[in-house]
């Protein structure tokens, strides 16, 4: 909590560069999920160092940094991905409602039903558009035919993508172009009701345009949930994310509002990553 | 900065755009002193080179300025590239504007060369050094990234004020004394001003410097001093 007080002031002592702070005028709102001493471990590989972060609730979350950062293990850490892998452990504390998720004691599937994940490339399955919304919604609620339609519309509408496949519910999923498998795979995210989001890159296999209609959902979504997003795409954090995270060798260098990380970051090593300057 | 950015054409387009504003800084420069100098000697043939360079510079803000706009649509530059070019585009601006004072200056001055001189010039000749000194160095800053000079520069203003103030008393007084000194002393009156302005744009200038820089504004309230707004002189026995 302190880290977003502190962000705050430093969004409103910037206010005076034009117009630009608009995003981080709007104070950052309380944490969501709060990180705070967290450690990552890929066998005796330390991926992650003291990692302390909140996710303000309903809003966006952008990480940024090199390769090899820890932007991406960190994701994984959120919705317990890693647990899938033997040797790979956390430790430390992400407090998500009151509980730690990352304690042994966690209900993994429904931790993965509060926090759903969008991936670098659009992994819709093999079935019809609509059982692919189906499928997730049953693995985690019983619902009438009926009911169980108004979801999938509900959550087709929420992607921005119900008018395009109205007509197709039945047809495979496989068809849809990449933009549209991508946004499929976000209503079948948020068709599970997830209060977090994790998005991998969601749009680096995507066209411009498609891009723009993914960034615009999730403008959309973070007025019911609350978002992570991992991006290479510096210009793409400045324009979706609200606050901004910066790793470099798996420590969190700088946290800050967007417009603040963007137009006068704090630490050297963030000035000389988002300016081109690196190595 | 230290380090180079990763895609070496763009750390020239930045020192290309440096070496732009610096050349557009000295050549303001100049126009002040010829300027000051062309009122004080009564060189008309001087202040009329004055008003024909003006146009150079509009040249080279406009030249600026395109720059400008292309490094922001193709390089999207973030952080201190950003500050530098928003600042530069400023800069630019407030350039031009003290070119213009500088070339209305010369123009008022090749009517007085034409009338009867009006008192002593010094109080116009300290002014114009102390605009130019600080003009000089708000552009040194600017080249070197100095902010903490930029700074100084800021503060610097409110002897430059002073001097406004005591000219427009003088002037006021020359007025009343003959009416006709008006014309002279109303071609002065404008002289300090656009010399008074000269200060306050090297002000901004130094403002823009110091936020490229570190990215911090500086306070609102700057030290000033100009009081003529306030001014009244009374006429003997009123």
């Amino acid at each position: 909590m302190s880290l977003s007080t502190e962000t705050q002031n430093q969004g409103a002592a910037t206010t005076s560069f034009g117009g630009m702070q608009a995003r981080s005028e709007a104070a950052l709102n309380t944490a969501r999920v709060a990180i705070s001493n967290l450690d990552f471990f890929y066998g005796d590989n330390r991926a992650l160092k003291e990692i302390k972060l909140d996710l303000p609730d309903r809003q966006v979350t952008g990480m940024i940094g090199p390769s090899g950062c820890g932007k991406s293990t960190l994701l994984r850490v959120l919705n317990r991905m890693y647990s899938l892998y033997p040797g790979q452990r956390a430790t430390g504390e992400v407090m998500m409602d009151g509980e730690n998720i990352i304690a042994d004691s966690t209900d993994i599937n429904s931790l993965r039903a509060k926090v759903g994940m969008v991936f670098q490339k659009p992994t819709p399955f093999p079935m019809t558009i609509y059982e692919n919304i189906a499928f997730g919604i049953r693995l985690h609620e019983k619902l009438s035919k009926s009911e169980m339609g108004e979801r999938i519309e509900w959550a087709l509408t929420r992607a921005a993508i119900w008018n395009e496949v109205k007509d197709r519910l039945d047809r495979s999923a496989l068809g849809l172009s990449g933009g549209q498998q991508q946004r499929l795979c976000i209503a079948r995210t948020i068709a599970v009701r997830p209060e977090v989001i994790l998005f991998d890159e969601p749009t680096s296999a995507l066209d411009p345009i498609s891009t723009l209609k993914i960034e615009e959902l999730i403008d959309e979504l973070k007025r019911d949930f609350t978002i992570a997003i991992v991006t290479h795409n510096m210009q793409q954090a400045a324009r979706c994310a609200d606050q901004v995270a910066f790793f470099y060798l798996g420590e969190l260098i700088e946290v800050a509002p967007a417009a603040q990380l963007f137009t006068a970051p704090k630490h050297p090593k963030t000035q000389e990553y988002i300016t081109g300057r690196f190595g | 900065m230290p380090t180079d950015h990763i895609v070496r054409s763009y750390d020239e387009d930045l020192r290309k755009l440096r070496d732009m504003i610096a050349r557009m800084g000295g050549l303001v420069e100049r126009q002040v002193a010829d300027a000051t100098r062309a009122l004080v000697r009564r060189d008309s043939d001087l202040a009329g080179e004055v008003v024909q360079r003006d146009l150079q510079i509009d040249q080279l803000e406009r030249e600026i300025e395109g720059f400008c706009v292309t490094l922001l649509a193709l390089r999207q530059p973030m952080a201190a590239d950003l500050r530098l070019i928003i600042a530069c585009m400023k800069v630019s601006n407030d350039l031009e504007r003290i070119g213009d004072y500088s070339a209305n200056a010369a123009k008022r001055s090749i009517v007085l060369a034409s009338l009867p001189g009006l008192g002593s010039m010094n109080g116009f000749e300290r002014m114009a050094h102390l605009v130019q000194e600080n003009l000089k160095a708000a552009m040194d800053a600017l080249v070197h990234s100095d902010a903490d000079a930029a700074e100084r520069v800021w503060a610097a203003d409110e002897p430059v004020d002073e001097i406004y103030n005591g000219i427009f008393r003088e002037m006021l007084t020359h007025m009343m004394e003959d009416p006709r000194n008006i014309t002279a002393a109303t071609h002065l009156l404008f002289i300090a001003k656009n010399l008074e302005r000269i200060g306050d744009h090297t002000t901004n200038i130094a403002e823009r410097i110091h936020f490229a820089v570190r990215g911090e504004t500086l306070p609102e309230d700057r030290p000033k001093g100009d009081t003529s707004a306030f001014a009244v002189v009374r006429a003997p026995g009123e």
